[in-house]
């Protein structure tokens, strides 16, 4: 039996799209839910709003405002205050949570990063309303109401979730699991902008300072179009090299499953799937790995899989778009004279 | 030094079957197990407490049996472990969860607040990593989500250090006592308890706390009834609908195999061909 939506509630309006800066740049999966949230304020027919927080004199804030316009929003909350120079829980809390408060959405979307997770629990709690994490697929029922889809149990369930009697409904979506819009130039749209009530007294933990990983400029898996994966059945680290040239010659990045991870093969960030990385390429070539659920949440973005195997009932089988039974350590050298060859490279 | 850990017991993620007629999640009989994240925040708090001195208590909210979750955890060195359990928590979500245990751990603030509530990073069952922010927020703690290391603590001036995993890099952070940390995965291996542990785990009566022993009166927060989020249905991920292109090897020569698989790359993905053209370099 489906609750009364108490009557305060009612009156929630919109769809909002928190806009993650990342030192001054613009985290992509918030590219990714501005495309979502359009098609859900599109059916609700309401308002999609992009909402930043960051320092007023700030390069970034302005720039985040304006790209929330470029992928779709149609207005854009911006709180300003030298508290949100860098990410700190408390007071970004406040700052979400009182516009909130004050503006009444009825859906909130945040990506599911490190930042959007402890963020987006945060808000929820003080708000006391529901939030259904690491969404793959959001909708809106006959009746209005937000149908978020999730995986559960590492991947080998889905289930779909519904906020019932609380406002906004809250939603986290892993980066790469939706595509990016389509950038549009030359677009603007009215900015409310409020300052945060909080004195930088008031506020507990201090960032001392920030180790960027120079690696992550290196490894770009999320982001690659193609990637070339390996699993055990490379058999030997040596094997590797086979998997490295390959993706280099075409382009591409190179990753691996966990197991090779807990060897100590391959750095973790490489790690695709569940506890690694979420892939979304044009092109993923799997080598002697089985396709546990957990690595095919990571995949399941790929326009195209293919896979090699030697067992031909592999599970990888079962979501691969081209299946190959073969020995993986033949023919990965194989394939980089066969792609040399008929792509002239 | 009182450290509070917080774990959950969850079915063994590598043998969940799905019934393939009713899609509903096969339990009986898949074995249980401490949440394997868990396990990285008790070994940092049992760190904690050799170092500093103190105690260390595990809590669980589940059935009767998570019973078992408590005395594995005291096998490792727990030196305490309440069991919160009540029918009126079943169904709950993770704002009703947060908020049952958040009651549990007042109550132990009784006898000795605890300067430290750990957490682990999520679970593998429910994956969604909201309990331990739901805890910190509804008993005032400092936030720490992630945590990589813990640098320094100073339990005069009531100051911590740590370092914490963000998007792209490392944050170091200056914060205070008391705090919720979340522990991020593979920062530790958790140790092979003592004798005298296992023991402990295998004799320790264990408490029960129900709804009231931890003073909640109001039940609207508890369990289903306490829980915004309703889960509406639970399906199996459809197979892909269109059979895969095969390609046997078995006796073919590799080089035919390498251009027939291009081939079908090509066919299938032509805008991979553009990225495949524009970033391939050859390799001599
Ligand atoms: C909580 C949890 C989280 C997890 N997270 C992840 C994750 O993020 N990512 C991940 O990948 N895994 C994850 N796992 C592990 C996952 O369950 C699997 O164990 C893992 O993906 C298997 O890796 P694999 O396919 O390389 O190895 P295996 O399952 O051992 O498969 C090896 C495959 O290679 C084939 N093979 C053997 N020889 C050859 C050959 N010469 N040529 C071609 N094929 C050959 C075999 O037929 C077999 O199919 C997680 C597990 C748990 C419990
Ligand atoms: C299929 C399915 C999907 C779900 N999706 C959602 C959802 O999207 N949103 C939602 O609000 N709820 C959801 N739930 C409910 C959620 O699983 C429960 O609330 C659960 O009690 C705690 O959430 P979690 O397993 O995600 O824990 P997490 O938040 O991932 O756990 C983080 C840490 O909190 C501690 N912890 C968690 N649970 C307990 C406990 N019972 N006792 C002691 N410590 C604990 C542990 O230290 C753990 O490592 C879902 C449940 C199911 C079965």
């Amino acid at each position: 039996a489906r609750k009364e939506l108490p009557k305060h509630f009612r009156h929630n309006r919109n769809v909002w799209v928190f806009i993650e800066l990342e030192r001054g740049q613009v985290h992509p999966v918030s590219f990714e839910l501005l495309g979502e949230g359009r098609k859900l304020a599109d059916k609700l027919g309401v308002q999609l709003a992009g909402v930043v927080v960051g320092p007023a004199e700030c390069a970034g804030t302005q720039c985040a405002t304006a790209e929330a316009f470029a992928y779709g929003a149609d207005l854009a909350y911006l709180v300003e205050s030298p508290l949100l120079s860098h990410y700190r829980n408390e007071p970004f809390t406040k700052a979400l949570t009182d516009l909130v408060i004050l503006h009444k959405p009825e859906i909130l979307l945040l990506g599911a990063t490190s930042l959007g997770r402890d963020l987006a629990g945060s808000v929820a709690t003080t708000l006391e309303t529901g939030l259904t994490a690491d969404c793959t697929e959001l909708n809106v029922d006959a009746d209005g109401s937000l149908a978020a889809t999730r995986p559960t149990f590492g991947g080998s369930l889905l289930c779909t979730i519904y906020t019932l009697n609380s406002r906004p409904q809250m939603a986290t979506v892993r980066p790469r699991v939706m595509a990016t819009p389509q950038r549009v130039a030359d677009t603007a749209g009215p900015i409310i902008r409020h300052g945060l009530i909080m004195v930088e007294e008031e506020v507990v933990t201090k960032v001392l300072g920030f180790l960027s990983d120079r690696r992550s400029e290196k490894v770009n898996l999320a982001h690659a179009d193609i990637v070339v994966a390996g699993g055990l059945g490379i058999g030997i680290a040596e094997n590797l090299e086979r998997l490295k040239v390959l993706a280099k010659t075409i382009g591409g990045e190179f990753g691996c499953s966990r197991p090779l991870v807990q060897k100590g093969w391959m750095e973790v960030d490489r790690q695709i799937g569940q506890t690694g990385q979420t892939i979304r390429p044009k092109l993923y070539l799997a080598a002697g790995i089985s396709g546990a659920v957990q690595h095919r949440v990571g995949v399941d973005g790929a326009d195209l899989i293919v896979a090699i195997n030697t067992d031909s009932n592999a599970p990888i089988f079962d979501f691969a778009h081209v299946a190959v039974v073969a020995d993986a350590i033949g023919l990965l050298p194989a394939l980089t004279t066969a792609f040399t060859r008929r792509l002239a490279l | 030094m009182h450290i509070v850990v917080c774990i959950k017991q969850v079915p063994d993620s590598a043998q969940i079957r799905v019934h393939p007629i009713t899609n509903t999640i096969m339990r009986q009989g898949v074995p249980t197990i401490i949440n394997p994240y868990d396990l990285f925040a008790l070994e940092e708090a049992l760190r904690l407490r050799d170092r500093y001195g103190g105690e260390v208590t595990v809590l669980t909210m589940g059935p009767p049996m998570a019973k078992q979750a408590l005395e594995k955890a005291l096998s490792y060195g727990a030196d305490h472990a309440v069991l919160l359990s009540d029918r009126h928590f079943a169904g709950s979500d993770t704002l009703a969860t947060s908020f049952a245990i958040s009651r549990a751990i007042m109550k132990m603030g009784r006898r000795r607040t605890p300067e430290i509530v750990f957490a682990g990073k999520q679970t593998i069952d429910g994956d969604t990593a909201q309990v331990g922010p739901g805890i910190a927020k509804r008993l005032e703690l400092q936030q720490l989500t992630y945590v990589t290391k813990i640098v320094s603590i100073d339990l005069h001036t009531r100051k911590i250090a740590v370092e914490r995993r963000s998007e792209g890099g490392i944050q170091m952070l200056n914060s205070r006592l008391p705090c919720l940390i979340t522990v991020l995965d593979g920062v530790n291996v958790i140790r092979r308890g003592s004798v005298a542990d296992a023991l402990h785990g295998a004799r320790s009566e264990i408490p029960t706390w129900r709804a009231t022993d931890v003073g909640i009166e109001e039940l609207a927060n508890c369990g289903l009834r306490g829980s915004p989020t309703v889960v509406k249905r639970v399906f199996a991920p459809t197979p892909r609908a269109e059979k895969a292109i095969q390609i046997e090897a078995i006796e073919q020569e590799s080089g035919q195999v390498a251009d027939d698989v291009v081939a079908s790359i090509l066919e299938h993905q032509s805008a991979a061909e553009a990225s495949l053209c524009l970033n391939g370099q050859p390799i001599d």
